[in-house]
């Protein structure tokens, strides 16, 4: 994965060269386009900002005439925000923990031990991202009410807790670590789960980043599946509170907005000191 | 697992370990999956053979739910609007994203920002990017239509009419996806050594003739990734629909997946949304197999 990443970062020599006229022409296309793929969050911006009858004067101004930030304040106390924030953190935080370390378990397993049976049961785990949830939702939310845990943390977390692309990503990760280190280790005593713990963790940064963060973003950012275990308000986690808000009749989209804009802040920080481990993670689903 | 037991336990399990090890270690994995991925998926295609609306005891059908399935006009539209769907957003989406690969693969000023800005919406929840979207579709007041009307241009009914909610889910889609495939192909793009280029240049091809002779060839295990990926994220469309038309104006936008959130959570259904679970599953399976014999194919051709 290393190998992508230095591939992936600019070529700073590059910048010095004087650029030819096409390099001129896909510059100026692509800033083009870069500017139409940001308009939407701009957009997104600007409504939640700008004093409300301004969305409805039908002129196409991008500016807000002023800035309105009590908006904000104002939509945030219209529904318990608070609450879905503390749910969604909250189911994030624990499903990074349980997630990463027994899906780093697993993929370590897959690649580094041989048992019988290990190629059919990682095939049926890969065949499992084929599988659309709605079609297994059904009995799952059964399994799950079974279990007493409709409108909990648990029932969102616990049937997602192991990802099929984190174990993929981990095997692909962990197979290229030497088995001569694991070797070492063995013959000094250590016992398996020791070797697991201290040899190839330590080892194991660059995916334990994108694991975590991949994990962080698909638990803030899920929708269907708590939609159908969350069913009391309080246990709301913030997409399921914006959906809410969106009316069939009426919508407040100032509210919905400034709300929207505040529901993507945290993912959109994450990416921006974390970067590069997105984009890794992107990447190497397509090197193998 | 890492202390020593003593006494006869401790011979069995020095003996053992390290046969034993491998199934421990995938063993919260793997019961969370038999449990909510498995069983379920065994109970989905049983349920499909029943009758059953959470009231009572399922009654067995057998293929009853099928032979309603074919018959039913509502079920065709979503298979059709799946299709639709899923035509109109993979290619396009793959299409932008090569194009913009191969740009941001040249060597250019403030190429990494460029690159951040397409990435963006990958990752954002798709209700964000939906009620976004909703926004500026909007028929009175979104900025689409205000733009429009700047140009001197008529106003469309986006997301109100039947004929026009399809392409704006597709439009909103294409925004979501481009950035995912651009990173894949950029990934592929700068693997491919520079001196087949260089050789190119020599003998005189033009930047058509090497993209169609070197880059193009070279990136097709990328192509089919990403196409297998692309199909799979089409037919897996729920949240972005379900915020943006909830499938409507009428059944226009309604896909497969909906379909069976519908049947399921709001007919209780259970029996008949299972088979339409069923039915999405075999179109997955073999839209894969088929994949995986074409790519076969082509690659005992070359």
């Amino acid at each position: 994965m290393s190998r992508v990443t230095t591939a992936l970062q600019g070529d700073k020599k590059g910048r010095r060269r004087r650029m030819s006229g096409g390099d001129v022409a896909v510059l100026g296309l692509l800033i083009a386009g870069a500017l139409v793929m940001i308009f939407p969050l701009y957009w997104m911006l600007a409504t939640a900002v700008r004093p409300r009858k301004e969305l409805f004067n039908g002129d196409f101004d991008l500016l807000p005439s002023q800035l309105v930030w009590s908006n904000f304040s104002e939509a945030w106390g219209k529904l318990p925000f608070t609450q879905s924030y503390i749910n969604s953190l909250a189911i994030a935080i624990i499903a990074v923990v349980v997630t990463v370390f027994i899906n780093l378990l697993c993929g370590y397993t897959f690649a580094k031990y041989k048992f019988w049976g290990r190629d059919v049961l990682f095939l049926l785990l890969i065949s499992t991202l084929m599988i659309p949830i709605q079609v297994i939702m059904v009995p799952e939310f059964l399994i799950v009410s079974k279990l007493g845990w409709v409108n909990t943390y648990w029932g969102v977390l616990v049937p997602r807790a192991a990802e099929a692309f984190g174990i993929f990503m981990v095997r692909q990760f962990m197979v290229s670590i030497p088995d001569e280190l694991i070797e070492a280790a063995r013959l000094d005593g250590a016992g398996e789960f020791t070797i697991f713990r201290k040899v190839v963790l330590p080892l194991s940064w660059p995916v334990i980043a994108v694991l975590t963060i991949f994990t962080f973003m698909w638990r803030w950012n899920d929708f269907a599946w708590p939609l159908v275990v969350l069913q009391d308000r309080a246990s709301y986690t913030v997409p399921l509170g914006l959906s809410l808000m969106k009316g069939q009749y009426y919508t407040d989209w100032t509210g919905l907005m400034s709300m929207s804009l505040v529901s993507i802040v945290p993912i959109l920080l994450v990416f921006i000191f974390f970067q590069r481990y997105f984009i890794q993670g992107i990447a190497s689903t397509g090197m193998k | 697992m890492t202390t020593q037991r003593s006494g006869g336990e401790a011979g069995w399990w020095a003996r053992n370990q390290r046969r034993v090890i491998p199934y421990l270690f995938i063993a919260p994995n793997m019961i969370v999956f038999t449990v909510f991925v498995f069983v379920p998926i065994v109970f989905s295609f049983y349920m499909s053979l029943n009758e059953w609306s959470l009231i009572g005891d399922p009654i067995f059908i057998g293929l009853g739910n099928y032979v309603d399935l074919a018959q039913d006009a509502d079920f065709w539209t979503a298979f059709l609007n799946t299709l639709v769907y899923t035509v109109g957003t993979v290619p396009t989406s793959m299409a932008l994203g090569l194009a913009v690969a191969v740009g941001l693969n040249r060597k250019l000023p403030g190429r990494a920002l460029l690159r951040s800005i397409y990435f963006v919406p990958v990752i954002i929840s798709l209700v964000a990017t939906a009620l976004i979207a909703s926004w500026m579709f909007n028929d009175n007041y979104g900025v689409v239509n205000n733009a429009l009307a700047a140009l001197g241009l008529g106003s469309v009914p986006w997301l109100s009419s039947p004929r026009w909610a399809m392409p704006s889910l597709i439009i909103t889609t294409l925004w979501i996806r481009l950035g995912f495939n651009m990173v894949v192909y950029l990934a592929a793009l700068q693997s491919i050594p520079t001196e087949l280029y260089d050789a190119a240049r020599v003998d005189g091809a033009t930047g058509r003739r090497r993209f169609l002779h070197i880059t193009w060839p070279l990136l097709r295990p990328t192509t089919f990734l990403l196409l297998i990926l692309n199909v799979i994220y089409s037919l897996h469309v729920f949240d972005l629909i379900y915020v943006m038309t909830g499938g409507g104006p009428g059944f226009s936008t309604t896909v497969l997946v909906q379909y069976i959130y519908q049947q399921a959570f709001q007919e209780s259904q259970m029996g008949y949304a299972s088979a339409i679970g069923v039915v999405l599953y075999l179109m997955l399976l073999i839209f894969t197999v088929f994949q995986w014999w074409f790519t076969r194919q082509s690659e005992n051709v070359q």
